[in-house]
């Protein structure tokens, strides 16, 4: 895709009992969004792995968004809070990875907030919009093409 | 990350939801677009993929095409996954080999731009794609479901519940906050539209729960913790001390009579403030259970530790223990009906209306209290001064409809305000004039009621008061309350004086059901009362299962409504505790055992104490009926060897690239 007519990717791991629930509730109310959010359903936000997060860096994803219960309302009592700390840790690692602060949300958005889950969107894809595409997996390609320069005959690769 | 492809053939459904997809996204192409993908072997768009005939075409295709993973696009698995799964059951399919594609709640209703929404559709599909071939065959549990069932809120809401339950045979355990069950309702004089006595249409009912055996009665008393699942709660109860024995109590007030205070000086909880009470109380004549109470903030005995304990020496049934503590029971349910009620608006919060600061500004609940012959006044509507009002102003909406209070409407206020303008022209042939914004009279037999009303002299002012001041202008207004209003009909703006005004205050959260929200792990809605699991078709049931709402707990209604509520709610657990049994989803956690390196890391992250760790084995285990499945153990495993079903590694992994990479 060219520079012009590039759309921020945007992959959002939305818990089953808050969040989801609030972007069916916006769906429900016909509130109108940016359709660059694709989201995946887990059951808490304390599922979301680290990994998972790098995972859609690598494969093209421009911003990761992740929604669940407020502090204190988990259906898991507190998986949030757990999600809290792991992405607090995980957003210091992606900044000196040189991934912009705002690629990667937490949102706590509760089952009957609609309107949140559209102004959330809305506002993470024009401020990804802003950032410009990442573009990880082909900087994947020029960085071997350079390691393979580098180390001519070793089988060392950056991305399995 | 490999899989058996040769084995694997995908059946791939589009709904066209009528047009709700379809008419946004183009099912033609999704479907053209997934046919080429590896391992399909049907892929088809249909009208309605929920219908009988959507279903059967599923069916057909699996034992046709051999099908063995299924993916249907359509609309939130919220709603239809429980529908395709049993589809896949029916025919000899393992249901978990289901993967569902939201393309309506997430793509349809919340895009406009086709071509946009198109392309969201097929990334989406493409990962569910990609997602299925890693589902594994997962088997139900099953868990035995305990009979008991626990009441919250002894209202109109949670007696009728009750009633309902013990009528089955079911033993319910009751527990009500207050000294007494009847809530609100109790309070009330009669009840629109039909102005039948409240008293004598509750009353019955709150006997029949004191005589029926299978109900337990304990008020006074808080639900503190709730442990367990669905089928099996574990509940604890604090029953805080009445310094009464229930048991031996009859009710006959000889201890009151002789209680060191001769006079009644503390403000009565019942009659909110208007009326007196002694130390020792029972707080309304017709009270269950029908015992004295000692509050132990106002009681000599508490207060100073010396009293002559007169009202010791008065019983003669010795039912009065000074010794009585806090006591915590614990006692195991299949099922929770959640029934706590409203409160009403605080009036002071908006001061232009001078409650609190004039006298004879009342709310429209002490005003129930006053018309009401066991009231503070024997029935007699006087004003605080002794004289009997000849004009009255009923302002509704006081803290509803409100960009500054609460937004919504309470659905009572119009029908309560109309039954206090009836009660109050009948008390004290008094002048009455309600100032309302919009009329609300949905219900049977509720418009006929206004109209009524409309041929009983009563005025009625369109209009929102601005304000009531005592600060007259004309000699006529002198001693009176002024109501300031724009009467938006005849677009003039009025000044009308009466002796007595009456704020109908809306309905909002009781007091503690946040708290309890917590301690039930159940949701609130944005207004703050308890989020139905589905606002048309599941609206006793809540996001935890086992536990359901009745009443005004789960936003303003009326008596029929409430009672209408209580009954479902009760249906609703009865059919849950005859199958006996409860079938919970298999999503639970798994630890690959020889990987396992024995970190522990997982076992504090659990919030169910569902992981151990096996000294001998030098690894950890879990144990599955603890185990909720939110899976967050899985994330933190640094071996990757905790697997939640239905949520594994590969199948996210995958479902992440197939939203990145397609074409």
């Amino acid at each position: 895709m060219s520079e012009q007519n590039w759309e921020p990717k945007i992959i959002a791991f939305f818990c089953n009992w808050c969040t989801y629930t609030a972007a069916d509730l916006a769906g429900v109310s016909k509130l109108s969004y940016a359709p660059n959010v694709k989201i995946i359903r887990v059951m808490c936000s304390g599922r979301v792995d680290p990994q998972f997060v790098l995972y859609a860096f690598a494969n093209g994803a421009d911003g990761v968004l992740i929604g669940g219960c407020h502090p204190g309302d988990c259906h898991y009592s507190e998986g949030n809070y757990k999600t809290l700390r792991r992405i607090s840790l995980l957003k210091k690692m992606l900044t000196q990875f040189g991934i912009e602060d705002d690629r990667m949300r937490l949102e706590w958005i509760s089952g009957a907030e609609g309107e949140k889950v559209k102004t959330v969107i809305n506002e993470m894809t024009e401020n990804i919009r802003k950032l410009g595409p990442l573009n990880i997996p082909e900087k994947f390609i020029t960085w071997d093409r350079e390691l393979e320069k580098r180390n001519r005959g070793s089988e060392y690769k950056l991305r399995v | 990350m490999s899989t058996n492809n040769k084995e694997i053939r995908i059946g791939f459904y589009i709904c066209h939801c009528g047009t709700n997809i379809a008419g946004v996204v183009d099912v033609d192409k999704i479907r053209e677009f997934i046919a080429k993908k590896d391992n399909v072997v049907v892929s088809r768009n249909y009208k309605y993929m929920c219908s009988d005939p959507g279903q059967e075409l599923i069916q057909k295709d699996i034992q046709e095409h051999r099908l063995n993973r299924i993916v249907v696009a359509s609309c939130s698995p919220l709603l239809h996954e429980k529908t395709f799964r049993n589809t896949l059951e029916k025919a000899g399919l393992n249901p978990f080999y289901l993967q569902m594609v939201n393309v309506r709640e997430h793509v349809a209703w919340v895009h406009s731009d086709n071509e946009k929404a198109t392309e969201k559709a097929k990334a989406l599909c493409n990962a569910a794609i990609n997602r299925v071939r890693y589902n594994k065959p997962l088997e139900k549990k099953r868990v035995p479901f305990h009979q008991d069932v626990l009441i919250i809120g002894g209202g109109i809401a949670g007696i009728h519940s009750a009633l309902i339950l013990a009528s089955a045979g079911k033993k319910v355990y009751l527990v009500e906050k207050k000294p007494t069950i009847g809530g609100h309702m109790a309070m009330f004089d009669k009840t629109f539209p039909t102005l039948d006595c409240a008293a004598c249409i509750l009353t019955p009912k709150m006997s029949a729960i004191k005589e029926n055996k299978n109900v337990v009665l304990w008020t006074n008393s808080e639900v503190i913790k709730v442990e367990g699942y669905v089928g099996n709660f574990k509940v604890t109860i604090k029953r805080n001390p009445r310094y009464v024995r229930e048991d031996l109590c009859i009710g006959c007030g000889q201890c009151i009579e002789s209680c060191s205070y001769k006079e009644a000086k503390y403000p009565d909880e019942f009659n909110l403030g208007l009326s007196k009470r002694k130390p020792i109380y029972i707080p309304f004549p017709q009270a269950i259970p029908n015992s004295a109470i000692i509050d132990d903030k106002t009681c000599i005995h508490f207060k100073m530790g010396k009293c002559k304990q007169m009202c010791l020496s008065a019983c003669e049934r010795n039912a009065i223990d000074f010794n009585q503590k806090e006591e915590l029971r614990e006692i195991q349910v299949g099922a929770i009906i959640v029934a706590t009620g409203f409160k009403i608006y605080d009036p002071q919060k908006e001061p232009e209306y001078g409650y609190g600061v004039y006298p004879n500004v009342y709310t429209s609940l002490e005003v129930e209290r006053l018309i009401n012959a066991s009231g503070p006044t024997a029935g007699e509507v006087i004003l605080r001064d002794g004289t009997k009002p000849k004009s009255i102003g009923i302002i509704h909406c006081i803290g509803s409809r409100s960009e500054k209070a609460n937004k919504w409407c309470s659905r009572v206020c119009c029908m309560y305000s109309l039954k206090l303008a009836y009660l109050l022209k009948k008390h004290t042939h008094a002048e009455i004039y309600n100032f309302y914004i919009d009329m609300r009279t949905p219900g049977k037999m509720y418009e006929e009621f206004y109209d009524r009303l409309l041929m009983e002299r009563v005025h009625f002012i369109r209009g929102k008061v601005a304000e009531v001041t005592d600060i007259s202008l004309v000699k006529e207004e002198e001693g009176k309350l002024i109501l300031r209003v724009e009467d938006t009909l005849a677009s003039v703006i009025r000044r009308i004086p009466v002796d007595m005004v009456v704020l109908s205050v809306g309905l909002e959260p009781s007091e503690d059901t946040q708290k309890l929200a917590h301690i039930l792990n159940i949701g609130l809605s944005a207004e703050g009362f308890f989020q139905e699991r589905h606002p048309k078709l599941a609206p006793v049931s809540t996001f935890s299962e086992g536990i359901f709402i009745a009443g005004c707990c789960q936003g303003p209604k009326d008596i029929p409504d409430t009672v209408a509520q209580a009954g479902a709610s009760a249906a609703e657990a009865m059919a849950m505790i005859d199958a006996g049994y409860f079938e919970i989803e298999p999503i639970t956690a798994h630890v690959l055992d020889e990987f396992c390196s024995g970190c522990k890391s997982c076992i504090n992250i659990c919030p169910y104490s569902a992981i151990s760790y096996d000294e001998s084995k030098k690894k950890v285990f879990v144990n599955e009926t603890l185990c909720k499945g939110c899976g967050t153990c899985s994330a933190t495993c640094p071996s990757g060897v905790m697997k939640q079903n239905l949520f594994e590694d590969d199948q996210i992994l995958n479902e992440i690239e197939g939203l990145l990479v397609y074409e």
